[in-house]
């Protein structure tokens, strides 16, 4: 039963949401369309998904149309007596040729989006993300013109996810929360910052086995694979937290190694990195002090107290 | 003597011999080894099924409840595998062995032994590879298609790569005698271009197997070396290029999914004509459509690869490519409407059958244009819209065909009539099951679940139940179709005549039902307007 009052709850959320114009988070219960997403890119995706599928529908209609009229009208229990012809050159050439003309239409569109999606030329900030089984790992490489140096970490499975998804944990997904929102096996104990309006180039690779980088509000998803270098770019319009998971199947734990991706502004990813770069500068306790002058030449923002104090 | 050696010596009586190893085990007969195909696939549905109820109950509610991630994966793994190689595959050979001698007015396959050993492979190879799941270390969990590295991790790779290659071989042995018995071995008057089309589409499926099977021998052999032999083929620490596999797979496995659907086509384009009692519209346009999809099946592989990262022109070419298949499909499909437009439709349950295949594998189809815009597929790729769009074309597409077959041909096959409230009950139970088990998973692809996780965010539960209800209930429905045909060959009473339905045209209706041991011993005269799809001068 409080499934069902939940799954109510969560439908009157998405009606009054929709009402508002509003927008919420994505996955959603009851979520029926792929989302609109929060990049300059991830339109192209979800405009083609929307244009395709109207043009099946009209398909659709007509075609299952036709087979449902034809069910109605030539059964024999009508008394229909069957025809003879089994061949009409005209209609042929008909069905033949309009399929030819959408298709031509729609791989037009398509193109548009796939040439803008492959030109990464012109970001103004790299990240490397490298898959591990079962586990993300992002590199700072450079941040307009200038290298990061030494920003790099793990992102791995929450510690409520990961304790309430054993089998036989007796703990309730439903109880996963951060705030409102339910993030079980949708949270990660560091996730990846990136600033708004800056177009962000990823390069992404694996260390072990095939894994696929997929943040559904970005419109792509892209293979992480060992021994190649991926490329792809975003420039993520709205600040907010974005979701995803490991795409390719990459062993037992395949599902359990989710993408959380923090967009902040530019002033606050500036400070955001140069705290990191800061905390991550003295290579080892020892030699703090003689490194000290190197290490703050890089970095530019004055020091943040707290290391990692995010997530 | 001469007289003698043309005929084939070694079985020359024509009844069935009497002792049941002799009859089922030793049978060079293409009916009992068409039969042996058909109870071997129809096990495999079970078994591979069994996988899937595990797979649903799982996902049933979010939290792991019944089994381990990998296990999980060896039940994906295993499903699929099973479902292709075991279910679909031989049950289009049980059908084509079946009904192409009967349907080009021959005796027999050309080649009876190796028909015998191209089925008797495969139990062993089953056996083999389904063992895994009981050793230690498990059964393959890296998925159907054993991309590695992944698949490098698995121990028991060397059981499945062994059991492929005897898939392989029997597949290959099959095609053969497929092509040799067409070919050659028609009556005469029955020209190619006046085969029934179930026909054509395993000619064509026949070259499409000879041409793919030793691919997939060769990649997965080259996972064997990888593994122990220390070669680096797709190991980038060798040098080598997991990329280099997916290509070399997907050239097979592009044509190897239309080796699953082409008799299909075949078979829906038997069963539409004989209930609307006209001949198949535009007969050379469904052959030459078939014979396009199958052509083009060969330069489509890269569009299951969209994500690995694709130079912009190959994205570009192959996206290309992969919508013109959208044109043939159409007229295939266009046409089997315009059959049933001024026909004298009935509804039997193999129509019934093959009216749900049209519509719903056209939402296959649908759906796999949409997979092929790829900025889309940038989203869909790897989701459940995936896995919702293949249970389209595989489960209403091939699996429904094969019931429509199964309705259609078990008269004749046994030479009783199938009880044809059951096989109702059948149809209704599974048309509305599998669009509740299938349908939501679109919904969940599009709003970002992955496939093949065995564990989901709550977000993702309501449809997940529904599909798992769903799956379920349409599972049980398959007892039904289980229970039909154990009733018909063994208790049914009521007999089936020769022409078994009123709109049936063809040689295959001119024996007797059940046909003789030898289908026709002297070659049959051909009427055209028996044929059917009437004269096809025009």
């Amino acid at each position: 039963m409080a499934g069902i009052r939940r799954a109510i709850a969560a439908s009157t959320a998405i009606v009054l949401a929709l009402c508002a114009g509003l927008a919420q988070a994505d996955p959603h219960p009851w979520q029926l369309n792929m989302q609109r997403g929060v990049t300059t890119w991830s339109g192209e995706p979800y405009f083609l998904n929307n244009l395709a599928l109207g043009v099946c529908v009209v398909i659709g209609v007509l075609v299952f149309g036709a087979m449902f009229i034809a069910m109605f009208r030539f059964r024999k229990s009508r008394g229909a007596v069957a025809e003879k012809w089994s061949h009409n050159t005209t209609v042929e050439i008909i069905w033949t040729t309009i399929p030819v003309i959408i298709l031509v239409v729609l791989a037009w569109m398509s193109t548009g989006g796939l040439v803008s999606f492959a030109n990464t030329t012109g970001s103004q900030m790299t990240v490397k993300v490298t898959g591990y089984q079962w586990k993300w790992r992002y590199d700072y490489v450079d941040y307009l013109g200038k290298p990061v140096s030494k920003v790099g970490y793990m992102s791995k499975l929450d510690a409520l996810s990961d304790k309430t998804r054993q089998l036989d944990s007796g703990m309730d997904p439903y109880a996963v929360k951060t705030g409102d929102e339910n993030t079980y096996l949708l949270n990660v104990d560091k996730p990846l910052v990136l600033p708004i309006h800056t177009k962000i180039r990823f390069v992404i690779t694996s260390d072990d086995v095939i894994h696929s980088w997929w943040v559904p509000s970005f419109g792509w998803k892209i293979d992480a694979i060992p021994g190649i270098v991926n490329t792809a770019w975003t420039n993520i319009n709205v600040a907010g937290t974005y979701r995803g998971q490991c795409a390719e199947l990459c062993g037992q734990d395949h599902g359990f190694m989710p993408i959380v991706v923090k967009a902040v502004s530019q002033e606050d990813f500036a400070k955001w990195l140069a705290a990191q770069e800061q905390a991550n500068a003295p290579a080892a306790p020892a030699a703090a002090a003689s490194a000290a002058a190197p290490a703050t030449a890089q970095a530019a923002a004055p020091a943040a107290p707290a290391a990692g104090g995010h997530g | 003597m001469a007289h003698e050696a043309a005929h084939d010596h070694h079985d020359d009586h024509h009844h069935a011999p009497q002792g049941f190893f002799q009859r089922w085990v030793m049978s060079t007969n293409h009916k009992d080894i068409g039969t042996l195909y058909l109870i071997f696939s129809l096990t495999m549905f079970f078994i591979g099924g069994s996988f899937a109820m595990v797979i649903r109950a799982e996902l049933f509610k979010p939290g792991l409840q019944l089994v381990q991630p990998y296990f999980f994966n060896e039940m994906t793994t295993m499903h699929a595998l099973v479902m292709i190689f075991g279910a679909i595959m031989p049950a289009f050979v049980g059908l084509g062995n079946w009904m192409i001698p009967m349907m080009i007015g021959a005796p027999d396959m050309a080649l009876p032994r190796m028909n015998n050993l191209s089925f008797w492979i495969l139990p062993f190879a089953f056996l083999l590879m389904l063992s895994t799941l009981f050793l230690p270390g498990g059964g393959p969990a890296g998925g159907w298609t054993m991309y590695p590295p992944l698949s490098l991790q698995s121990g028991s790779l060397a059981y499945v790569v062994f059991a492929i290659h005897l898939m392989g071989i029997s597949s290959i042995m099959g095609a053969i005698n497929i092509i040799a018995t067409i070919l050659n071995m028609r009556a005469p008057g029955m020209d190619l271009l006046k085969m029934p089309v179930f026909v054509w589409s395993w000619l064509i499926t026949a070259f499409l197997l000879i041409a793919v099977m030793p691919v997939l021998a060769g990649a997965v052999t080259m996972l064997l070396t990888d593994k122990y032999f220390g070669t680096s083929f797709f190991n980038p620490h060798g040098g080598g290029d997991p990329v280099l596999y997916q290509h070399v797979f997907w050239f097979f496995g592009h044509p190897e999914v239309y080796i699953m659907i082409l008799p299909a086509f075949g078979i829906v384009s038997e069963v539409i004509p004989t209930f609307a009692r006209k001949p198949i519209f535009g007969y050379r346009a469904m052959v030459y459509a078939i014979a396009c999809i199958a052509f083009l099946s060969f330069i489509v592989w890269a569009h299951h690869m969209f994500a690995v990262g694709l130079p912009l022109g190959a994205d570009i070419f192959f996206m290309y490519a992969t919508m013109l298949i959208a044109v043939p499909t159409g007229v295939k499909v266009f046409n089997w409407v315009a059959t049933m437009w001024g026909g004298s439709m009935t509804f039997e349950t193999p129509m019934l059958f093959a009216i749900a295949f049209v519509i719903l594998f056209t939402i296959g189809g649908f759906s796999g244009l949409m997979l092929a815009l790829v900025p889309a597929d940038f989203q869909y790729h790897d989701t459940y819209f995936v896995v919702a769009h293949f249970h389209y074309v595989l489960v209403t597409g091939a699996a429904f065909a094969i019931m429509a077959a199964t309705y259609y041909w078990l008269p004749k096959w046994t030479g009783h009539m199938y009880n044809e409230f059951w096989g109702k009950v059948h149809f209704w139970c599974s048309v509305v099951f599998v669009n509740v088990l299938f349908f939501p998973q679109h919904f969940l692809g599009l709003a970002g679940m992955p496939r093949r996780i065995p564990d989901y965010n709550v977000a993702f539960a309501n449809f997940n139940m529904i599909s798992s209800i769903g799956g379920f209930l349409f599972g049980a429905s398959q007892l039904i179709f289980l229970g039909v045909i154990v009733h018909c060959a063994f208790f049914s009473k009521k007999k089936a005549t020769d022409r078994v339905w009123e709109g049936a045209r063809g040689l295959e209706w001119t024996l007797s039902s059940p046909p003789p041991h030898h289908s026709f011993t002297v070659p049959p005269v051909v009427h055209d307007e028996e044929l059917a799809h009437g004269h096809v001068n025009d």
